[in-house]
């Protein structure tokens, strides 16, 4: 199991409680959607998969390593985080001096420091930027670059937040092509459901603090009353192609 | 994003002294500084030796005059103050041009004058040849506090980000009519700073995140490799060991009588 959170709550320092117990499971060369409208928990439950936020109650392991103090930095190194925007994730002048920040980290240094860079870099087409300033990549590249610089770091699971947001149609063709070819487990945070049925087999719905849906992507955007309950919507015109749902996800 | 791709300060070249490793160049500047301000106000004939040595390194790195006379404008402020001096300056009178003024007022101006202009034209030449962030590796090579070395990267990284958001606010608000005509407005700009300033805290700690979620624990790792050899120490140091050489000369004419150089 490459990612396992059981009974997870938590509740902000106000007092807001954002999860009412999740629990969801990651095999191995998964790629997963985790659906869900806005506020329903998405991005306090990806703070807690690399430690950023800590359990109030339940847990998280990662490859079987509990998300506990201790073992934060490595925990960081399994998980991958990829934040909504780029301009948050590339910090450091060059593109090649980011990318080496999450592996540099990691204590190393020289040739394989070069090699994990340059190689992730290929990964995601943008070695020709290598030398350039992220700022003055287009936005659809330095979105490209920002999954580089976690993938550098060669990790169990790439958790990307919201990766189709704000990218123009061939950017979001582009990058679907790129997380298609690679070849790690995928946690996808997203509501654009269109691009988590291109992408992930399997979808999660998250509403209201718990997993309300957990089946193939398909069947769950095949179900409008499912949708419907959780304030999912299709775009308009779109219709999910040829996956008639032939049986209810299995709902929680 | 970011219409000015490259900084203002910085004119792209590949001269020798842009090649130099930036912390030569930063130290040599420092050195020359001290020089400059170590130097009696009474040698004239040194700065003007300091302003040809300046210019030589000037020609060296093709910065034209007109670029380095447009960015002194910094200065500006200063020279009201130097102006003001001689004016104000009590002691012994002297009459220029139909003023009376002070004489130890005149020497003042003419000692912050000279000295705030070379320092001011050496550290324009420094961020012509060398790249924002050369001169913060450079900095770091220098073993400048961590914490300091890495405010000013954050600073050099954001500065268009931060630019930007501003315009968008700008824009945003004379989409709405606005117009900054007098102090009546003031206020409302006064809410956009504050929320530009919202704005960015934020970011700094979604950038914190950030930088948690890929191992960050306090310091940056070192990568980049950028040491300086003897040549290169020594060709930096040209310029220092030159002003300082001119100190040292003028002050040895000045206490032999009879040449008549002050």
């Amino acid at each position: 199991m490459t990612l396992e959170v059981r009974d997870l709550a938590y509740a902000y320092p106000d007092g807001t409680q954002a999860l009412f117990g999740v629990n969801l499971s990651i095999s191995r060369g998964e790629r997963v959607a985790l659906l869900g409208p806005n506020g329903a928990g998405k991005t306090t439950l990806v703070m807690h998969l690399n430690g950023i936020l800590t359990a109030g109650h339940g847990s998280v392991r990662v490859a079987g390593l509990p998300v506990e103090k201790g073992n934060l930095q490595e925990i960081r190194r399994r998980v991958g985080l990829v934040f909504q925007d780029p301009d948050d994730q590339l910090f450091l002048p060059t593109v090649r001096e980011d990318v080496a920040f999450g592996p540099a980290n990691l204590g190393i240094r020289g040739a394989e420091l070069e090699r994990r860079v340059t190689e992730a870099l290929a990964r995601v087409g943008m070695l020709e930027v290598i030398d350039r300033p992220p700022h003055h990549l287009s936005f659809g590249q330095r979105r490209r670059v920002a999954v580089a610089t976690v993938l550098a770091m060669d990790p169990e699971i790439l958790v990307l937040d919201e990766p189709s947001s704000n990218l123009d149609p061939a950017s979001r063709r582009e990058l679907a092509e790129i997380l298609r070819s690679l070849d790690v487990t995928i946690l996808m945070v997203t509501h654009d459901l269109p691009y988590a049925l291109e992408l992930c087999e399997r979808s999660l719905i998250l509403s209201g603090g718990t997993i309300a849906a957990d089946g193939p992507t398909p069947d769950l955007l095949g179900n409008p009353t499912l949708l419907a309950a959780h304030r999912l919507e299709l775009p308009y015109g779109f219709a999910v192609p040829q996956g008639v749902p032939d049986q209810a996800p299995h709902a929680r | 994003m970011g219409a000015g791709h490259h900084h203002q300060l910085y004119r792209p070249g590949d001269t020798p002294v842009h090649r130099l490793p930036p912390q030569c160049k930063l130290l040599a500047v420092v050195a020359f500084a001290i020089v400059v301000v170590a130097t009696p106000r009474e040698r004239f004939w040194a700065f003007g030796a300091y302003a040809v040595l300046l210019a030589g390194v000037a020609v060296v790195a093709r910065v034209p005059p007109g670029f380095v006379i447009r960015r002194m404008v910094v200065e500006l402020p200063f020279l009201l103050f130097v102006f003001a001096i001689p004016v104000i300056g009590l002691g012994e009178r002297v009459e220029v041009l139909g003023l009376e003024l002070s004489r130890e007022g005149l020497w003042a101006s003419w000692n912050i004058l000279a000295k705030a202009t070379l320092g001011v034209v050496a550290s324009i030449l420094l961020a012509a040849t060398t790249e924002p962030r050369a001169m913060i590796l450079g900095a770091q090579r220098l073993r400048v506090p961590q914490l300091l070395v890495q405010i000013a990267m954050f600073m050099v990284r954001y500065l268009d980000v931060i630019m930007d958001e501003t315009r968008r606010m700008r824009v945003a608000r004379e989409s709405r009519g606005f117009r900054a005509r007098d102090l009546r407005q003031a206020p409302i700009l006064a809410k956009s700073a504050g929320a530009l300033f919202i704005r960015s805290y934020e970011r700094g700690e979604r950038v914190h995140l950030a930088m948690l979620s890929r191992g960050y624990t306090g310091t940056m790792p070192v990568i980049s490799d950028m040491s300086a050899g003897v040549r290169q120490w020594l060709t930096a140091g040209a310029l220092p060991l030159a002003a300082a050489a001119v100190a040292v000369l003028t002050t040895l004419l000045a206490h032999l009588p009879g040449l008549g150089l002050t």
